[in-house]
């Protein structure tokens, strides 16, 4: 029940952006130097919001950019972008939005184990100004609770 | 009863409604099945459910139903979720 590892290459901080399409791109593209997703998941998640709107702007200043699992995710992942001025996204209450999370999941049950956890952060309405203006990308994954990744957690397997 | 959490494509939106709505319930004492659902799988969905919750976004794709549709601004907002469910089911 913990965040996916959130690796700094997957943050990018204080971003100047024209547009939403541009925001997304960005999230997309932290997913991708990540590791987590092939570049075909960031135009998946700029279709989910031409196909059915804003909707993804979840809180206010906040987008949850997404798109379904498919072959270009290739392990889950989490990004965070934020941005140096707000840009809309056409969310009648939310807008402007100067926070992006790029979620990627392989498949839609693996999703619901941490989706309590960031519940659980975002229940705090002071998260998202505090991510806004976090100076670089170590606060923001302490402001998120997310450990730094350690070399440890790779020896899991080692030790079977 | 049965409520349903509502988005574009049944990750991540819907999930993080369909737990935050059951905190709220909790809140409210009520007991109710949050299902969530996306666009594609929302007439099965809803066709006997009591509520829908979604996005204002999202309503214009619902089409026909039976169930109260409850738009949800701030997904992450307890209050809100509380209060606009005791409101529906009260």
């Amino acid at each position: 029940m913990s965040l996916p590892p959130l690796p700094l290459d997957a943050i990018d901080v204080g971003l100047h952006v024209p547009d939403w399409r541009a925001a997304i791109g960005a999230a997309g593209a932290a997913l991708e130097r990540s590791g987590s997703t092939a570049p075909g998941y960031t135009e998946r998640m700029v279709g989910v919001i031409e196909e059915f709107g804003a909707y993804v702007v979840i809180a206010p200043g906040l987008a949850l950019a997404h798109a379904r699992p498919g072959p270009d995710v290739l392990t889950e992942g989490l990004s965070v972008v934020t941005l140096a001025e707000a840009v809309p996204f056409g969310h009648p209450h939310n807008d402007p939005v100067n926070v992006i999370l790029g979620l990627a999941v392989t498949t839609g049950d693996e999703h619901v184990h941490f989706v309590a956890e960031l519940a659980n952060v975002f229940n705090d309405s002071s998260i998202i100004p505090a991510l806004a203006a976090a100076p670089d990308a170590a606060t923001v994954r302490s402001l998120l609770g997310i450990a730094e990744p350690t070399g440890e957690q790779a020896t899991t397997e080692d030790k079977k | 009863m049965k409520i349903v959490a509502l988005c574009g494509v049944g990750i991540g939106t819907s999930a993080i409604l369909k737990v935050n709505a059951e905190r709220a319930l909790e809140r409210l004492d009520i007991e109710a099945e949050v299902t969530a659902a996306d666009i594609a799988s929302v007439k099965l969905a809803a066709a006997d459910a009591q509520v829908i919750l979604t996005s204002s976004e999202l309503v214009p794709s619902i089409g026909k139903t039976n169930a109260d549709v409850i738009i949800i601004d701030n997904f992450f907002d307890l209050d809100e979720l509380t209060a606009k469910l005791e409101t529906a089911l009260g």
